[in-house]
């Protein structure tokens, strides 16, 4: 008899056969029906239980796909995150996918989120902030070019509702729920858990071209204490739809189910090293409102991408943000 | 000209009926009357099957076991008569009002859009049994010929033009009497059928047949209008009425409702019945206003200040200065209300009843529930056209529901779209609901602003500000400690300002204040914060960083 590799896929529930010589050269043995043709050579006679197990193992292997007509995943669309230089760096952000920018503070996370905010409004789309400190800045967000109209901004606070109280009642006895609060302050674990359903909502609801989750200010011990399991599902609500989950937080905490991974740089090192060697070399104590915030310095580095079938390389960039008012 | 009637038999049991449609398999006797002279007032058929017949006393037809009795309901009557002119207006827009149960239509040109006359009779008993109430439906080619037909053949009846008298011999002759049922006009009605009795005249065809002269003699011009009744050659104008636009339910419980539960079954029927009213009607809903009558008890807390419900936030400037909806009317009436206000006119009693259950779980009534009172304002459907090409976006109902979910879960004035103020004061803005159809309608600024534009520098807020101790020298901040969060601690690396502005001096809630950019080291790198001095109350703050 033949042989072939046969294997089942779990993804696509499917028999599919590794292309082998072999396989393609038992294709020409006659099946159990040819046996009894007008013209075939008499051959020795099979028994029934071999004649139905031809069958049926020919039943089986018509439904089977060969490895090389398997359809590959086609790569996600990429939207300009409006920065030019982040877009050369990693291709802009893909539709689909979770992707995941990490810093610590003054780093340039907020600053990129909102400038991929900006140009997805200005595509058109809706976007959502889930803002788990209630930290965004509505002069900064105006200022970055967002259109507000469609900017669904939501505060995940430390004052629960009335409601909330039972809610945070029945959730003490999940596991997942208690886990935030074992460690950090409760009231991060508080605001953790509400992100999470609002996301959780969010992503059912649809529609949106852009959802952010802004976890920038939770301690990473809190924001490590996020299973798996729910990055995972996070991933899978968001897989063929137009929506580039974003994640912005202080470490990386999706693991594998991020499918962009960008680290930020510690900012603001050249605006030190210019005011204060300005500063202290001149002859003459300047006043210090002759000194302006103009803005920072943003490096960049590409740590992951599973977007590309080649392992990527780490690369980095740096480009610039100005304050508002530096014009 | 053709005309239809729509007639409801047992009109009060079938308001009931309608209310509550499990009693259609049961006998069903509604009384009315004051305790304890209450007496049957009408019975559906099962029940006078067991022997119950209008006129009995409650405390006899309590007697029969298997028999549910309802007191009489106005609410519940004058519901069934909306219903009643709904079904009549969404095939004719001329409709007379002839009674409680009974609705007369001009289906002149109808004919055009819903076919043939047997086809538009069968539309509207369907109609009418979709809206639940089962109606007799007679069309002719006159007005009372319609009505007599209706009252005395049940199920649906066409009398082809000019064989009036021949389908309306068959009916007896106390159908002509079926609305003078009281006072004088029932007295009357009780003369003229004893001496019709007395004449052997039985039925219609009988009454038609007499001479018309003698019987003008005998019994005047009433007599006459009585036998052109019969011949079903009256004519007359049809008067037609003003379309109410009114869309109302309720019930009234026997017992209180304690829990929310038993409260969302009652509210899911009612909503069905409003947003079948209103597709009848060609209509959606952009505000619902639910009133709650509650039990009288004493020592009950009334919560006099609730705050607002989330749906109230409005976009319109009007819809923002009008005043909360919830609140409880009166401590004496006991009457707890609730405004659901919603973006787009929308009709889906699934959706609304999801909406309601969410409302009523943040802010119960806290009374038992004694009657439910549930109204729409109607509001033409939106037209929405979709685009192949058109980004995304969410559907409005997905995302009405997503939105009072996630308001459950953070608050109500935590979830929304923000808007700007015209003010220089810092958090200078406001939430506002967030509509995603409106937003759709601007369109996307195309090349109004570059698309390599540079990146603005954003600034993370700490809300509240952290409050922190500063060390000064010559003015100038130079060691910065902040308890609450560690990170904000050392000295001051390198500073800008101060930038001082002020304003809102004219009110109570001034301002002024002196602004600071500061770096400070935070583990490897550094990170800027924005200092604050309250220049009125004194103190530092530092109000975020740089992000």
């Amino acid at each position: 008899m033949f042989s072939a590799v046969v294997s089942t896929s779990a993804a696509l529930g499917r028999l599919f056969v590794f292309d082998s010589e072999d396989f393609a050269e038992a294709r020409p043995q006659p099946s159990g029906a040819e046996l009894f043709a007008e013209g075939h050579p008499p051959q020795r006679a099979l028994p029934a239980s071999s004649l139905r197990r031809a069958f049926s193992e020919d039943a089986r292997l018509a439904s089977v796909i060969p490895a090389s007509q398997l359809q590959m995943q086609p790569a996600p669309e990429m939207v300009s995150s409006g920065i030019a230089a982040f877009d050369a760096l990693a291709g802009g952000l893909p539709r689909g996918c979770l992707t995941e920018i990490c810093g610590p503070a003054s780093s340039g996370r907020t600053t990129l989120l909102l400038a991929a905010l900006s140009a997805a409004t200005r595509r058109g789309e809706f976007c959502v902030v889930v803002d788990a400190s209630d930290a965004l800045d509505p002069q900064s967000v105006a200022a970055a070019g967002v259109e507000l109209k469609r900017l669904l901004w939501v505060r995940c606070g430390e004052d629960p509702p009335r409601k909330l109280k039972n809610t945070a009642k029945k959730n003490l006895k999940n596991n997942q729920s208690s886990k935030f609060d074992e460690g950090g302050s409760p009231t991060a674990g508080h605001r953790l858990e509400q992100l999470l359903r609002a996301t959780d909502l969010l992503l059912e609801s649809g529609g949106f071209g852009l959802i952010a989750l802004d976890l920038s200010d939770l301690p990473p011990q809190t924001a490590c204490r996020i299973p798996l399991t729910t990055w995972f599902r996070f991933r899978r609500a968001v897989e063929h739809t137009p929506t580039v989950l974003l994640a912005i937080e202080q470490k990386s905490i999706a693991g594998s189910c991020s499918s962009l991974l960008i680290k930020l740089g510690a900012a603001g090192k050249r605006i030190r090293e210019q005011s204060i060697s300005e500063h202290l070399d001149s002859q003459f104590p300047e006043p210090t409102h002759t000194q302006l915030l103009t803005g920072l310095e943003i490096t960049a580095e590409l740590v992951r991408s599973r977007l590309d079938r080649k392992p990527v390389r780490s690369a980095a960039i740096t480009f610039a943000s100005t304050t508002a008012w530096a014009g | 000209m053709p005309f239809a009637c729509i007639y409801v038999p047992n009109f009060s049991v079938a308001a009931v009926l309608r209310a509550e449609p499990e009693l259609h398999v049961r006998a069903v006797a509604v009384f009315e009357g004051k305790p304890p002279l209450e007496k049957v007032f009408a019975a559906n058929g099962k029940a006078n099957c067991l022997g119950i017949a209008p006129g009995m006393t409650k405390a006899q037809a309590e007697l029969c076991m298997e028999l549910t009795l309802r007191s009489r309901s106005p609410l519940q009557e004058s519901s069934a008569h909306a219903v009643l002119l709904d079904c009549a207006q969404s095939f004719s827009p001329c409709v007379e009002d002839a009674a409680l149960d009974t609705a007369i239509l001009d289906l002149s040109g109808t004919e055009s859009l819903f076919g043939p006359l047997p086809e538009i009779a069968h539309a509207i008993f369907c109609r009418a049994a979709d809206l639940g109430i089962e109606a007799n439906v007679a069309t002719a080619s006159n007005p009372d010929a319609a009505v007599l037909v209706a009252r005395g053949f049940s199920g649906v009846t066409v009398v082809p033009s000019g064989q009036e008298t021949e389908q309306l011999g068959l009916l007896p002759i106390e159908v002509l009497f079926a609305d003078q049922c009281q006072g004088a006009e029932k007295k009357e009605a009780a003369r003229l059928l004893e001496t019709l009795d007395r004449w052997g005249v039985r039925n219609l065809r009988a009454l038609a047949a007499l001479p018309e002269v003698a019987l003008i003699e005998r019994l005047g011009q009433e007599g006459l209008r009585l036998q052109q009744l019969a011949r079903g050659a009256a004519s007359r104008t049809l008067v037609p009425m003003e379309a109410p636009l009114a869309f109302e339910e309720a019930v009234e419980l026997e017992h209180a409702i304690v829990l929310l539960e038993p409260l969302a079954f009652l509210l899911n029927r009612l909503l069905e019945q409003l947003c079948a009213r209103l597709a009848s009607r060609a209509l959606a809903t952009q505000e619902l206003r639910l009133t709650l009558e509650l039990d009288n008890l004493t020592g009950m807390d009334c919560e006099c200040n609730n705050p607002g419900i989330p749906s109230e936030s409005d976009a319109s400037p009007e819809a923002q200065s009008r005043p909360l909806a919830q609140h409880f009317i009166s401590s004496r009436q006991n009457k707890f209300c609730r405004t659901l206000r919603l973006p787009l006119p929308m009709l889906d009693a699934r959706l609304f009843l999801k909406l309601l259950q969410l409302d009523l779980n943040a802010y119960p009534p806290g009374a038992p529930i004694v009657k439910i009172h549930l109204a729409a304002e109607p509001a033409r459907p939106r037209t929405a056209q979709g685009g192949l090409f058109l980004p995304p976006s969410p559907e409005p109902e997905k995302l009405e529901l997503t939105l009072a979910r996630i308001s459950g879960m953070v608050g109500d004035n935590k979830v929304g779209a923000i808007e700007l103020l015209d003010t220089h004061r810092p958090e200078g803005f406001r939430m506002r609901r967030f509509v995603a159809e409106a937003a759709r309608e601007t369109q996307p600024r195309k090349h109004s602003v570059p698309e390599e534009k540079s990146a603005i520098t954003a600034l993370r807020r700490f809300r509240p500000p952290l409050r922190a101790s500063v060390t000064l020298a010559e003015g100038q901040p130079v060691r910065v400690v902040c308890i609450k969060k560690k990170e904000v601690q050392g000295g001051v690396l390198w500073k800008a300002g101060p930038w001082r502005s002020s304003g809102d001096w004219w009110e109570r809630e001034a301002w002024s204040r002196d602004e600071w950019d500061i770096a400070l080291q935070n583990g490897d790198g550094i990170a800027l914060y924005r200092l604050v001095h309250d220049l009125l109350n004194g103190g530092w703050f530092v109000e975020g960083t740089y992000d």
